[in-house]
């Protein structure tokens, strides 16, 4: 276990020792203290590593992520795991707005509640999320699965394509092209799978889920201002 | 982009140290709003007395002012020069006079703030700077609001740096940008409410004045604001004896708050609250949209 102390040696030198670490590192477990709150922390991480910050975070927490664990144990700020290819992020409290922006990849565990646009423009990134998600959650998602434990804000999945959405508590508002769909067996299996991976506690057959009604893939003019 | 916090204390073995805590604050969001910074501090209540903050580009204006105004109107005052601004102790009665006989004395002296506990300090420059030039770490309180801009709106003056006092012990800090203050501006001065800059801020604190002239309380100003107010922000707001929290539907603009035993803290940042006694167990929060936060001594 390697133990860096991010306000003695900086956020600079964290961010570069973590991206200088290869797919054959033998350092695989970090530990990073006094992360107060700091920018950035672990963005671009492209290593079979695990990194654990011991407390909150602010913007950006673990961007960009490829292959690496990264498990916070507090808040993050704005943007956690924007834009993920791949590997795991798990916060252990709640996460600001935009958590798991245009994520392409990887899973992304928020045990406590995500604010708004929680998931926008999602292109294949798991989010899994404990409590809560606020307004305009999903928006624009391409692809990938937003599952929510508790309930979710106004405007869910507004203009959604292709993702899908499992909610077990209430929605408060659809947006545009959203609506309630059937829970198939393979629904139910992959959001099984899904609580699993995230250890999440929760029935999946008390989830309902959501997704494209796909009627604003073409133009219609009664969509238009 | 601009940085806020604040500061309600509950616990008063923390008033003495209002101003530290509230600067170290600040300076932690410099690099959110590095061209300007304010802060407004509630102090302590002296039965019957009431307090100016003054502010001239060019402080030698306020030597001898103290003796013209009891020369003018017979109440004696004291005055207290901090840089380019000035603190002056009076009799709470006497507050419409002496505003009025300073306005006749001296064109070029704003009024920064009125009322029987507020003051306020701004400047352009770095927060460490503004804070270092007003002693700001000294100073004792019960609540206080501090505010780092990066200018959108308006020029990047004096006048145009947060907070805004449109009435007695009242100011506002704002992140983010009004896109109606123009006809909102026009709407206050045909009753009869006039603002002194082209800020968009400004007009938000003389509307919230305005309501609450017309009998709301700051709760019920603020949720007001939620309908009236157009454009992006979150919003923190004193009174005398409280402290306000508002953001928009959108809530794009960040904020963070904290609650322990001792203080009720916010900031647009949660960096900006990690020096804060006991922040490890206090209960941290981000603001819902649309959703008004206060609270009162």
């Amino acid at each position: 276990m390697q133990t860096f102390d991010l306000e003695a040696n900086g956020l600079r030198a964290l961010n570069e020792t973590l991206q200088a670490q290869t797919n054959t590192t033998n350092e695989t477990a970090w530990d990073v203290v006094n992360p107060r709150g700091s920018h950035a922390i672990a963005v671009g991480l492209d290593a079979p590593i695990e990194v654990t910050v011991n407390g909150s975070t602010g913007y950006y927490c673990a961007g960009m992520n490829q292959q690496a664990t990264v498990h916070v144990k507090g808040n993050v700020g704005p943007g956690v795991a924007e834009n993920m290819m791949s590997g795991k992020v798990v916060v252990e409290g709640d996460a600001s707005q935009y958590a798991g922006a245009t994520g392409h990849g990887g899973l992304l565990v928020i045990k406590g509640n995500a604010s708004s646009r929680c998931g926008i423009s999602m292109k294949g990134i798991d989010i899994v999320v404990g409590g809560n998600v606020g307004h305009m959650s999903a928006f624009m998602a391409q692809a990938g699965h937003l599952v929510v434990c508790g309930d979710a804000g106004d405007a869910l999945g507004d203009s959604i394509y292709e993702a899908k959405l499992f909610v077990r508590g209430s929605v408060k508002s659809l947006g545009a092209d959203c609506v309630e769909k059937e829970m198939r067996p393979e629904h139910i299996a992959k959001l099984t799978e899904l609580l699993s991976e995230a250890g999440i506690d929760a029935d999946p057959a008390e989830f309902k889920r959501y997704g494209s009604a796909r009627q604003l893939y073409s133009f219609n003019i009664d969509n238009a201002y | 982009m601009c940085g806020i916090v604040g500061l309600f204390l509950k616990d008063k073995a923390l008033e003495p140290k209002l101003g530290a805590m509230l600067t170290d604050m600040l300076i932690t969001m410099s690099d959110r709003g590095p061209d300007s910074a304010g802060i407004a501090v509630y102090g302590t209540d002296n039965e019957g007395r009431a307090k100016l903050t003054l502010q001239a580009a060019d402080p030698s204006v306020f030597s001898g002012l103290a003796g013209e105004i009891e020369d003018e109107t017979g109440v004696p005052v004291t005055l207290r020069l901090i840089d380019t601004h000035a603190v002056v102790d009076l009799p709470e009665e006497k507050m419409a006079e002496v505003r009025k006989t300073i306005r006749s004395l001296r064109s070029d002296i704003r009024v920064m703030s009125a009322g029987e506990m507020i003051e306020i300090y701004k400047e352009v420059g770095l927060p460490g700077d503004v804070a270092k030039r007003f002693d700001i770490p000294e100073l004792t309180g019960t609540h206080g609001i501090g505010h780092t801009r990066m200018a959108t709106e308006s020029a990047v003056t004096t006048l145009g740096a947060h907070p805004f006092s449109t009435g007695a012990d009242q100011c506002l800090v704002h992140n983010g940008s009004l896109s109606n203050h123009n006809s909102l501006r026009r709407k206050l001065a045909r009753e009869g409410v006039s603002v002194e800059t082209e800020n968009d801020t400004e007009v938000a604190a003389a509307y919230l004045t305005w309501k609450m002239q017309e009998g709301a309380t700051l709760g019920e100003a603020l949720e007001a604001g939620i309908d009236d107010l157009d454009g992006f922000y979150t919003f923190v707001v004193g009174t005398k004896d409280g402290f306000g929290v508002v953001r928009d539907p959108i809530a794009c603009k960040p904020a963070v708050m904290a609650e322990t035993d001792q203080y009720v803290a916010f900031g647009s940042e949660y960096r900006a609250l990690v020096n804060l006694p006991g922040i490890e167990d206090a209960k941290v929060w981000e603001p819902e949209p649309a959703t008004v936060y206060f609270w009162n001594h």
